[in-house]
């Protein structure tokens, strides 16, 4: 019995730290954000050495062939540094889905630029994870998609996407497909980028090798792990620099940090935080280790850590005072990736509400 | 991470649950409140030869002498929880004097009190609070001035609990008052009948007397009795305390608790609508699961850094703060669930549980206070945990 992280976990997890912290630095990220950057490619190509794009996607196809737990600690690293580069659709859902229900042709087709970066996959699945909302939804006839489908991860970057479809059927849409519009939303968080397709007519390649409603769920699990370990990373970061300017800011003759009323905001975020790494890393083992549990441990992290990720987000801010409501310090960063996170792949009520259906508390 | 017991641990678990079949039927099925009755006695002893109580304890004090060993401990606590069985006694003198005794007691006070507390012969009661001295315990009043070669000590502690019942007190008294609060105290053991105690039984919100105020009037205890030399009770205190903290805040508990409420819930119904099919309550059942979940999980986690001998920092000083706000908020469900039913209370008609949720409700409120307060735990948390700097001292007044 042991629950932590192994030796080479650790090791992993310190190096892409310490390579984010230079190069997905509050100046680049500012720097992203303001021009829009989709993928920015100097931290993309350092995430490359390390072989993060390819971490899931098996050796025979060029990647690393680790687990959703190794994956949970690079999204951790890259909510923490507010890292504006593709992952969660292109690094996990992606590869997860044409593992899991691609024909060997369309791995082979993508997978290894998946894995070397040449690639990037975004994911449509929104109306499925989060419900349909302003007329969302596709459907498939005849290897042609019609409709659309809102908040797709990992958009601009997109050189691929997967996209599920109103039964749960899963297809593979080019970029470039004709038919095919892209549509950039503006969300509060400038350093992902999500969007719109519209399809007319589109030519699709169903994923139909194994079992794609499996391959689904295994997705939205997989997604939904690694959206709430980007919660603990900036939550983290967040608490942090509120510790640390509580230290430096001085009122009264004092430090702030030395009234009770700032240490116990700081005590709270993290009482409240750090349990939910234990959750997280339990739902990222039971993916690869106790599949009959997965799904529910995904949820639980997914909605858990959209509560706690919002209280440490403004409480984070308040400590920080009015500096932390100010563009200049950039905190803000931090609090709408947060923001973002939350809304991702279903909000908390109605992630739960598929708990309790899990359980059989609640009719479908 | 491997969440499977190797074979080693798997074997010693199905010697736990062979032992559980062979004599699950024998366990007596109510704690006693204050002294343990005689089949609770008997258990003990049974536990005590079998190694499933005082398990660590070293042979030569009347323990079982087996290598500490927190996996095989946990198997054990598991299983008898599992079988709904009751394990070894606990209480303060098991919990928190027999391991303050082992790192800083004489042999002779080792040979002398370990074994009888073992096995339930001897109950203990801690006199720390003072009641001006709560969450600042090191300004506690209570005098010991020497006299020949005894202590006599003047004074009142409170929130003693068993004091009514127990034999004998592990107690903090000032007996250098002209040094720094801290320097100036010692820990004293003393008999409950010795000349000059008062027990005064105090009822809590509860409606229960689960407390004590004890009043010392010249109370004369040989010098001989203390424990960790004269001046030296602030640290003995503090290798007590951090005994105690462990024992609060335990996330199995709150497993236990929400198994109890989902099968309330799926029960109990309401304009004929079971609890579980109304979708707030439904969702507040779901946010504390998970709460409950990530507790347990953390739980492994320091179960793990434990083994390792490893310190897990600030992980291990939230568990305290969080395992008993969970415990209170998991009553306050279940009470509102059961909405007009959940008042009831006493010997009421209608009663659900003993009126048990209500009891947990606000007995939790006195854990979360109790043990170092919600507030103390915060400010542990941020300077040990988060290095805050610590509260300036105020001007003399």
């Amino acid at each position: 019995m042991e629950f932590g992280l192994s030796e080479d976990q650790r090791l992993m997890q310190d190096s892409v730290g310490r390579t984010l912290e230079k190069v997905s630095s509050l100046d680049r990220v500012r720097k992203a954000a303001d021009a829009r950057e989709a993928n920015a490619q100097d931290i993309w190509h350092a995430l490359i050495e390390l072989g993060v794009p390819g971490m899931l996607i098996d050796e025979a196809h060029g990647g690393m062939g680790l687990k959703l737990l190794d994956a949970a600690l690079i999204a951790e690293a890259l909510g923490r540094h507010v890292a504006p580069v593709p992952f969660i659709a292109s690094a996990v859902m992606a590869p997860i889905a044409l593992q899991g229900a691609g024909s060997a042709a369309q791995q082979e087709a993508w997978l290894p630029k998946l894995a070397n970066g040449e690639a990037v996959a975004g994911v449509a699945i929104s109306e499925r994870a989060a419900g349909a909302r302003e007329g969302g939804g596709v459907t498939a006839a005849g290897g042609k998609l019609n409709g659309k489908a809102l908040f797709v991860i990992d958009f601009a970057a997109a050189d691929i996407f997967i996209v599920a479809d109103k039964t749960g059927g899963l297809h593979l849409v080019k970029a470039s497909a004709k038919g095919l519009t892209k549509v950039q939303l503006t969300t509060i968080d400038l350093t992902r980028s999500v969007g719109e397709l519209q399809f007319d007519n589109v030519e699709a390649e169903p994923l139909s090798s194994g079992d794609a409603k499996r391959a689904l769920r295994r997705m939205l699990d997989a997604g939904r792990v690694m959206v709430a370990a980007d919660t603990l990373g900036a939550g983290w970061m967040m608490i942090d620099k509120a510790v640390a300017y509580a230290k430096e800011r001085k009122q009264f003759g004092r430090v702030i940090g030395s009234f009770q009323a700032v240490k116990h905001m700081c005590a709270e975020m993290a009482a409240e935080l750090e349990p939910g790494r234990s959750l997280i890393w339990y739902a990222a083992h039971a993916f690869d280790e106790l599949p009959e549990e997965a799904s529910l441990m995904a949820a639980h992290a997914k909605a858990h850590l959209s509560e706690v990720g919002r209280f440490v987000a403004r409480t984070a801010t308040e400590v920080h005072g009015g500096m932390g409501f100010t563009d200049l310090l950039g905190l803000h960063y931090w609090f709408k990736r947060i923001g973002l996170d939350r809304q991702l792949l279903g909000g908390p009520e109605r992630v739960r509400h598929e708990a309790a259906v899990l359980q059989g508390w609640a009719a479908d | 991470m491997d969440l499977a017991y190797s074979p080693e641990y798997q074997a010693f678990r199905d010697e736990v649950r062979a032992f559980i079949a062979k004599h699950g039927k024998d366990a007596p099925r109510r704690f006693g409140v204050s002294r343990p009755s005689g089949d609770f006695l008997a258990w003990q002893k049974l536990l005590m030869a079998n190694g499933y109580a005082a398990r660590t304890i070293p042979k030569e004090y009347g323990g079982y002498g087996a290598e500490p060993d927190i996996l095989k401990s946990r198997i054990i606590a598991e299983e008898f929880a599992n079988a709904g069985l009751p394990t070894g006694l606990s209480g303060q003198g098991i919990s928190m004097f027999v391991p303050t005794l082992l790192e800083l007691g004489t042999e002779e006070q080792k040979k002398k009190w370990i074994e009888p507390t073992l096995k339930g012969e001897v109950i203990w009661c801690q006199g720390y609070s003072e009641p001006g001295s709560g969450s600042d315990l090191a300004s506690l009043q209570t005098k010991a001035h020497e006299d020949g070669d005894d202590f006599v000590i003047n004074g009142q502690k409170i929130w003693t609990s068993t004091a009514h019942a127990a034999d004998m007190i592990f107690c903090l008294v000032r007996t250098e008052p002209d040094k720094p609060k801290h320097e100036g105290i010692s820990y004293l053991i003393f008999s409950m009948k010795t000349p000059g105690i008062e027990v005064r039984p105090l009822t809590t919100m509860t409606g229960h007397a689960e407390f004590n105020e004890v009043f010392f009037t010249d109370v004369r205890v040989p010098k001989t009795q203390i424990v960790g030399g004269r001046g030296q009770g602030w640290f003995v205190a503090n290798a007590t305390l951090k005994h105690e903290r462990g024992m609060l805040g335990d996330p199995n508990q709150a497993g236990t608790r929400l198994k109890e409420i989902v099968a309330l819930m799926n029960k109990e119904t309401l304009d004929g609508q079971r609890l579980i099919d109304n979708p707030l309550f439904r969702d507040r059942l779901l946010q504390l699961q998970a709460r409950v979940l990530a507790m347990q999980f953390h739980g492994l986690r320091l179960l793990t850094a434990a083994t390792k001998g490893e310190d897990a920092g600030l992980a291990r000083l939230i568990v305290k703060l969080q395992g008993c706000e969970l415990n209170h908020q998991l009553a306050a469900l279940a009470i509102d669930a059961l909405g007009e039913l959940g008042v009831l209370y006493g010997d009421s008609p209608h009663l659900r549980a003993d009126g048990s949720w209500q009891h947990r409700y606000m007995f939790d409120l006195g854990l979360i206070i109790g043990g170092g307060t919600a507030q103390i735990q915060k400010n542990i948390i941020s300077e040990r945990g988060l290095n805050m700097p610590r509260e300036p001292k105020p001007a003399k007044v």
